[in-house]
C-alpha cells in the first residue's frame, strides 16, 4: 500500500519519535518526560502494569490528548497541537481498548467508513449517486471486500456489529484500520478478553499486516507471552515513566521491569 | 354512515396535521441523532428560514418576477441563509464548545435560539408577513359515499409529500453515501468517528445545514398556514411531544410521532372535547407523550437506553 502523503520513510527509519512527552491531568502526571521511537516497518509493543501510561501515550500520538511538554515527529514533520482527524489524514490509525465500532452499522459499513478519507467525490455528487460517485464507491467497495476477505469475515459482512461477539468485533475494528490503508498502525490491547484461540488468530492477522502491507504497528498488550512473540521492540513504562526499551529479551532480563511487574519489596 | 363519514374527516385531518409536525421534528432528530444535542433553536430556524423566504420573495416580485420565479429565487436565498446559520452555529458555538457535555450543549443553543429570533426580525421584519406557497382551499373526497364528502385541505396535503419526500430522501443520504456514513458514525462514537479522519466540525456543519434545509421545508408549508411571523417558533413546542413519542433518535419515528400525536388530538377533540370542554387538542399530545413516557421512556422507534450498574 502507499503511503497517503507527505515525505516517504525508509524501511527501518524512524518513523515516528516522541521525545520527551509530559502529560498531566491536573496534579496527576500521566506521562513524564517519555521519549521513544517507531522505526518503519516494524512492530513495536508497548507495555506497562495498569495505570503506566499507556493508553495515555497512545492517545498522545494519534492527537485525542496534547502533551503540556514535549515533541512528536511523524514522517520528518514535527508537529504542534493536532487534532485525531488531522493524525487520520497523515496515515495514523487506531484501534480502541474497549472496542469503539459504529454499533448501530453493519460490519461492511463499518469498514466503508474507513475509507471516508479515501474517497474525493464532493457531496452533489454523493446526493446524486450517479457517474463519478457511484463509480468511487464501486472502487473502494471492491477495496473493503479484499479486507473482508483478508480477515475472514466474510460470513458476517451484513450483520449489524452490536449483535456479533467480542472477539468478531475486536476483528471489524481491525479491518476498518486496515481500510484506512495506515502508515501506522496503533493497537490497544488487541487482544484483551479473548480466548486463546481468538488470541492466535488476531497475532496471524497483526503478524500478516505487518509482513503483507509493510505497515508500522505500535501495540498495548498486557499478554506478554504475545508480546514477545510478536513484537520487534518493546518500551516499558511504569507510572508514567519510562523504565526500559529494547527487544524482547533485553526487557525480559530487565530489574526495573521485573520489580515493576511483580513488585519489590520495601 | 354520517358518524363513520365525519370520523374519517377527523381522522384524515388529524393524520395531516400530524405530518406537519413531523416535519418541525424531524430537524430535532437529526441535530439529536448526529451530535447529542436537542437543539432548542429548530423552531427559530423556522422563522428564520420562513422570513428570510417571504421577504426575498416579495422583494422579487415587486422587482416584476412571475410569483414562481421569485419563489425559486427566495428559497435558494433561504437556503444560503440557512448555511450561513449553520457555519455560524458551529464556528461560534458548537465548536468551542467541543467534548461538552448534552446539558452544556443544549444550554448554548437556548441563547443560539435568542440570537436567531433576534437577528431573524432584526434583518427580515417583526411583522406577520403572509406567504402563498400552496393553496389553500380544500378538496371534497368520496361525495358518492358520504353527505358531503371528506373535506382535506390542499396545504395539508402538500405538506405531508413534502414529509415524504424529505424522509425519504434523508434515508438514501444517510444509507448510501460517504457523508451520511460518517454522520451515523459520528452518532455512534464521536472518538472513533475522529481516528478514521472525519472532521466532527465539518460533520456539525453539515447536520445544521441539513436540520436548517428541513426547517425551510416545514416553513413553506407552516407559513402559508400560519402567515410567517413570530408565533411560528412555538412550534417547537408542538415537535416536543412527537419527539417523546417517537424516540428521539428516529428519523421513522418522528413521522409515525407525528401521525399519533396528530390524530390522537383532533380524534380527542371531536369525541372528548363536547364531555370535557373545547381546547384538547392543544394539550392532548402532551398526555399521549406522557403515557408513552411512562411506559416506553426511549419512545417507540427509540433505541433501547440500558445502564450498566
Amino acid at each position: 500500500m502507499r503511503a497517503p502523503g507527505g515525505p516517504d520513510v525508509a524501511v527501518g527509519d524512524v518513523l515516528l519519535s516522541v521525545e520527551a512527552v509530559s502529560l498531566a491531568f491536573g496534579g496527576v502526571k500521566a506521562v513524564n518526560d517519555v521519549s521513544f521511537d517507531i522505526r518503519k516497518g516494524e512492530i513495536r509493543a508497548i507495555i506497562g502494569p495498569n495505570g503506566a501510561g499507556k493508553t495515555s501515550m497512545l492517545n498522545v500520538i494519534n492527537g485525542f490528548y496534547h502533551p503540556q511538554e514535549g515533541r512528536i515527529t511523524f514522517k520528518g514533520e514535527a508537529r504542534s497541537r493536532m487534532r485525531p482527524h488531522d493524525a487520520a489524514h497523515g496515515g495514523i490509525a487506531r484501534t480502541f481498548q474497549n472496542v469503539a465500532l459504529f454499533k448501530g452499522m453493519s460490519a461492511l459499513d463499518n469498514i466503508m467508513v474507513g475509507r471516508t478519507l479515501k474517497m474525493h467525490r464532493g457531496i452533489g455528487w454523493q446526493l446524486m449517486r450517479w457517474g463519478p460517485a457511484l463509480k468511487e464507491e464501486v472502487e473502494h467497495r471492491h477495496r473493503v471486500e479484499e479486507i473482508i476477505d483478508f480477515l475472514q469475515i466474510q460470513a458476517i459482512r451484513k450483520v449489524q456489529v452490536a449483535r456479533l461477539p467480542y472477539g468478531l468485533q475486536k476483528r471489524v475494528e481491525l479491518g476498518r484500520a486496515l481500510a484506512m490503508e495506515p502508515d501506522l498502525l496503533l493497537l490497544d490491547e488487541p487482544m484483551a478478553g479473548m480466548n486463546m484461540e481468538e488470541k492466535e488468530d488476531m497475532s496471524r492477522f497483526v503478524l500478516d499486516v505487518n509482513s503483507h502491507y509493510g505497515t508500522t504497528i505500535a501495540l498495548i498488550e498486557h499478554d506478554m507471552g504475545v508480546v514477545m512473540d510478536l513484537s520487534d521492540r518493546v518500551v516499558v513504562l511504569d507510572h508514567g515513566i519510562k523504565i526500559a526499551d529494547g527487544t524482547p529479551d533485553q526487557v525480559k532480563g530487565n530489574q526495573a521491569v521485573i520489580d515493576a511487574y511483580l513488585g519489590v519489596a520495601h | 354512515m354520517i358518524a363513520f363519514g365525519q370520523f374519517l374527516e377527523v381522522l384524515l385531518s388529524g393524520l395531516l396535521a400530524g405530518v406537519l409536525y413531523s416535519l418541525v421534528a424531524l430537524g430535532f432528530v437529526l441535530i439529536y441523532k448526529a451530535s447529542g444535542v436537542f437543539n432548542f433553536a429548530q423552531g427559530a430556524m423556522v422563522l428564520l428560514a420562513g422570513l428570510a423566504l417571504v421577504r426575498c420573495l416579495n422583494f422579487m416580485v415587486a422587482q416584476g418576477f412571475s410569483f414562481w420565479g421569485a419563489a425559486v429565487i427566495g428559497l435558494l436565498f433561504s437556503a444560503a441563509i440557512m448555511a450561513v446559520t449553520a457555519w455560524l452555529v458551529e464556528r461560534f458555538v458548537l465548536g468551542p464548545l467541543l467534548n461538552q457535555d448534552g446539558l452544556t450543549l443544549f444550554m448554548a443553543t437556548i441563547g443560539v435560539t435568542f440570537m436567531i429570533e433576534g437577528g431573524a426580525q432584526m434583518l427580515f421584519g417583526a411583522e406577520v408577513y403572509p406567504l402563498q406557497f400552496f393553496p389553500g382551499d380544500a378538496w371534497f373526497l368520496f361525495e358518492n359515499a358520504f353527505p358531503g364528502g371528506i373535506l382535506m385541505s390542499k396545504i395539508d396535503v402538500f405538506g405531508g409529500f413534502i414529509a415524504a419526500v424529505l424522509v425519504v430522501g434523508l434515508a438514501l443520504f444517510f444509507q448510501y453515501t460517504k457523508t451520511g456514513r460518517a454522520l451515523r458514525a459520528v452518532a455512534d462514537d464521536h472518538a472513533a468517528a475522529q481516528s478514521v479522519g472525519i472532521s466532527l466540525n465539518w460533520i456539525w456543519f453539515i447536520v445544521w445545514l441539513v436540520a436548517g434545509l428541513v426547517a425551510l421545508a416545514a416553513s413553506t408549508v407552516w407559513g402559508t398556514k400560519l402567515g410567517v411571523q413570530f408565533s411560528i417558533t412555538f412550534l417547537a413546542l408542538k415537535a416536543l411531544p412527537v419527539l417523546i413519542i417517537g424516540g428521539f433518535t428516529s428519523v421513522p419515528g418522528a413521522i409515525v410521532g407525528g401521525l399519533i400525536a396528530g390524530a390522537g388530538e383532533k380524534i380527542a377533540e371531536a369525541y372528548l372535547g363536547p364531555y370535557i370542554g373545547g381546547g384538547i387538542e392543544y394539550w392532548f399530545a402532551y398526555v399521549l407523550a406522557l403515557v408513552v413516557l411512562l411506559m416506553r421512556p426511549q419512545g417507540l422507534f427509540g433505541e433501547r437506553i440500558i445502564e450498566r450498574v
